[in-house]
């Protein structure tokens, strides 16, 4: 009975439409790059105070579940991720879009979102108190570890040439060392421009690299930005309802490790998202049609980085520590309502909130099947039907509005620019961005993981064994090398077996 | 029905408090629209947290609103260097923080020096303390310093960054205590609690407000003048023979070009909801402790007096030279 009793306190009419506005906001906010999911919460913040805490949760959850799921729409349709969390859905987002498929692309990333936001949720639900532990099992060397796993993914996402991909991978390193050093705190190489200290925030950089060069392509060619096939076929759900079913196991364990992820209070959406793409390739069976527009790319992407909503909340409840960032935000919400977060908050006395506010995630969720594919529509609609002459402008005002809104901050739009017009000259030499991304977010984990690893290992007396003995390390140090070496390993089997025949 | 009634009031207050935002009508008196409140951090730290708790006083006392931005960016630098560009009519005002304040422009050209900034009033500290899990063999700080003593750089602590106030209390209880202890900056209290609470460290200089928000942390001691309210058991520093008190401080600045009067107005404004009992007793049982250093002679003391403080901290800490 009491399992009813708070899907009922979550079915007020009340909850219903702040949910369902909550989830469409949040989708039109992650879908404009450079406003995220963190900005967007809080933003809403002073909207509910005058809310009971769990009417404040129920919002902040459901503007948060649409903005990481809103942000597919640009990734898909303009190349450019909308937030951090869909850089991987660009990989082959983009490519459906430009052969026709890009309402298909919209409509598997809005199924496969769904799919992730209930695993996520299901397992905050089911499992959050010991599950939270997993945030506590890591420590700096099992960050750094994890940032060069996230490194070697560089391999996957190269496009072909992995020289270039490494390349990239250096500059998108090299551009993190600029503004104020990760754990030292001091300022290097800004070469004494005000416009450099704040360094360069990662999700300039991704509209930068990312967005410019579509743009001055745009610009630059004759054809239509996207190719239009002719004729009404409505949202395509049935299509991607059965893509989804014969890839069901795909969908399934991104929306595991996403939640995995999420968990982890150093690594984010876009680290899942990766993650998962990569897994998902590596276990396909068609890997070498990853990057040209597989449907598969899309799912495994957009079912992580949503899984992470979910996985985000589990330490963020339960010991206090945000997984990701907006849940930083909603703790800080949570603290001015007086609630108090911990493990009592899911064994009884204020179990109620929290029950109702899992309810109330599940809802949004389920709630941004309909309203994800009607907004995926009309954005869709808008991409192909509008003339180049509309579509140039007002992206381009796009990117400057968001970037600035990141931090308030016109060095960032600078930035921006100048990052996106190199973007460009490094694409036609090819160097794709996606490395250079990579690169710049992982970078700082790697940064800060392998200073307070050495620094605590010196004071145990062993780098070495800080670095190299510790479980959940070698663990993660097996997944570089199979990550690293699998496709070589692959290649020669491949040959040799192919040798075999021929002597037949 | 009555659910109508409150989309529809939500829906209402939205629009006003975003109309008002755009529309500045000829000053009546002082604030007749809302107050932009600068945070030169990002969202969900500490600096945005006590915003968040002061906003609500501030709109039941002074009927308007106030609406929190962030400018976040070289640890605070980004921020502090644009505030004496902004418009000095008493809407925009910028949190400050100590040490930060002090030590960047010590370091480096950061944009802006410790006296450009024009500081209101600080009103609040987060007192560093030494924080152990609750499984620790470490009861008291005796306990801690005759372990570091046997194995000197063992003590691993944990902390907030460095050359923030935990990296500077570090430095000055192992000079006091004459101990050699490991610390380890972390990016923000909360990834430092959860390295100590994953036993990354053996404990962490943290501040008395870890325990109020953590389960499974106890304080060993704080660096207050007198004990925390909330934690009436743990002693201070001062009572084991150490004169450590210390922590990071906040407070608010605005633009140099604000008028005296209107400096002196905030002042009244912020002091009334540092005096207001529910705030305070709001802010203590988050773990914070109260200050009252108002505009004019008293901020004047007290920045003169942290300056020395910090100055020579940093210095002994091998941050400035």
């Amino acid at each position: 009975m009491h399992v009813f009793s708070f899907i009922l306190a979550a079915m007020t009419p009340y909850h219903f439409s702040i949910a369902l506005g909550g989830v469409v906001a949040g989708t039109v906010i992650g879908a404009l790059p450079g406003l995220t999911a963190t900005m967007a919460i809080a933003v809403l913040v002073p909207l509910t105070f005058s809310m009971s805490p769990t009417s404040a949760l129920i919002l902040m959850g459901a503007i948060y579940t649409g903005a990481i799921y809103g942000g597919a729409y640009s990734a898909i349709l303009l190349k450019t991720p909308g937030t951090p969390s869909a850089i991987a859905t660009t990989l082959d987002g983009y490519p459906m879009a430009k052969r026709g498929d890009g309402d298909l692309a919209v409509t598997l990333a809005c199924i496969s979102s769904v799919v992730g936001g209930l695993v996520g949720a299901a397992f905050l639900l089911a499992l959050a108190p010991p599950l939270a532990k997993v945030a506590l099992a890591f420590g700096p060397v099992e960050y750094f570890w994890l940032a060069i796993f996230g490194l070697t993914l560089i391999s996957a996402l190269s496009e072909g040439n992995l020289l270039k991909g490494l390349i990239g991978g250096c500059i998108g390193m090299l551009l993190t060392t600029i503004g104020v050093a990760e754990v030292s705190a001091d300022i290097r190489f800004t070469f004494g421009s005000k416009t450099l200290i704040g360094g360069i925030e990662p999700v300039s950089a991704l509209i930068g690299l990312y967005c410019i060069p579509v743009l001055i392509d745009l610009v630059a060619t004759p054809a239509r930005h996207l190719k239009v096939t002719s004729g009404n076929r409505g949202f395509r759900l049935r299509e991607a309802l059965s893509l989804s079913w014969r890839h069901k196991f795909n969908v399934l364990r991104s929306s595991v490790i996403g939640t995995i992820v999420g968990i982890l209070p150093g690594a984010g959406g876009s680290i899942a998202g990766l993650v998962a793409y990569s897994e998902a390739r590596r276990t396909s069976k068609h890997t070498d049609k990853f990057g040209t527009g597989e449907p598969e790319g899309v799912q495994a992407s957009e079912s992580a980085n949503n899984a992470t909503v979910g996985g985000g909340l589990i330490p963020t409840l339960v010991l206090g520590i945000p997984g990701t960032p907006p849940d930083a935000v909603i703790l800080g919400a949570l603290l001015v309502q007086g609630v108090r977060t911990g493990p009592n908050l899911f064994m009884g006395g204020e179990s109620s909130i929290i029950y109702v506010f899992i309810a109330g995630l599940f809802l949004a969720t389920l709630l941004m099947l309909p309203t994800g594919l009607m907004v995926g529509r009309y954005a869709y609609r808008f991409i192909i039907t509008v003339p180049k002459a509309v579509l140039v402008p007002t992206v381009a005002f796009m990117t400057i509005i968001g970037t600035y809104a990141i931090r308030n901050n016109m060095s960032d739009v600078v930035i921006m620019i100048v990052l996106g017009a190199i973007g460009w000259i490094l694409d036609r030499c090819g160097f794709k961005p996606s490395p250079i991304v990579l690169g710049l977010i992982l970078s700082r984990i790697a940064e800060q993981g392998f200073v307070q690893g050495w620094t605590i290992g010196n004071a145990r007396g062993s780098v070495f064994a800080e670095f190299f003995a510790r479980p959940i390390s070698a663990g993660i140090i097996c997944f570089i090398c199979v990550s690293l070496f699998y496709p070589i390993i692959a290649r020669r089997w491949k040959l040799n077996k192919e040798l075999q025949n021929d002597d037949k | 029905m009555k659910t109508f009634h409150k989309i529809l009031f939500t829906a209402v207050a939205f629009a006003i408090v975003v109309t008002f935002g755009f529309i500045s009508t000829a000053s009546a008196e002082y604030p007749d629209k809302p107050v932009r409140y600068i945070i030169p951090f990002g969202p969900g730290g500490e600096s945005d947290i006590t915003a968040r708790f002061q906003e609500p006083f501030f709109k039941e006392k002074f009927g308007q609103n106030l609406v929190i931005e962030y400018k976040p960016g070289g640890g605070g630098a980004v921020g502090w260097a644009q505030l004496n560009t902004m418009k000095g009519d008493g809407y925009v005002i910028m949190g400050t923080n100590l040490p930060h304040i002090i030590i960047k422009p010590l370091q480096k050209d950061v944009g802006f020096t410790t006296d450009d900034i024009t500081n209101v009033y600080m009103f609040h500290y987060t007192p560093d303390a030494i924080c152990v899990i609750d499984a620790s063999p470490f009861k008291t700080v005796q306990d801690l310093i005759d372990f570091a003593k046997k194995n000197p750089g063992k003590v691993i602590f944990s902390g907030s960054g460095k050359g923030t106030a935990n990296h500077l209390a570090q430095v000055n209880f192992d000079g006091m205590a004459g101990i050699k202890t490991t610390y380890v900056a972390f990016k923000g209290t909360g990834a430092s609690v959860t390295a100590l609470l994953g036993k990354q460290v053996t404990a962490e200089w943290g501040y008395t407000t870890v325990p109020a928000k953590y389960d499974g942390i106890r304080m060993l001691a704080v660096a207050m003048e007198k004990r925390h309210p909330v934690f009436p058991d743990v002693p201070t520093f001062r009572e084991l023979g150490f004169d450590l008190v210390s922590g990071a401080y906040r407070g608010i600045a605005v633009p140099k070009s604000t008028p005296e009067d209107i400096r002196k107005k905030l002042a009244g404004m912020i002091d009334e909801i540092n005096h207001d009992p529910a705030f305070i007793k709001k802010m203590e049982d988050n773990g914070f402790a109260m200050l009252n250093a108002p505009y004019g002679a008293k901020v004047d003391a007290f920045m003169a007096k942290q300056k020395k403080i910090i100055s020579q901290a940093a210095k002994n800490a091998g941050i400035i030279k």
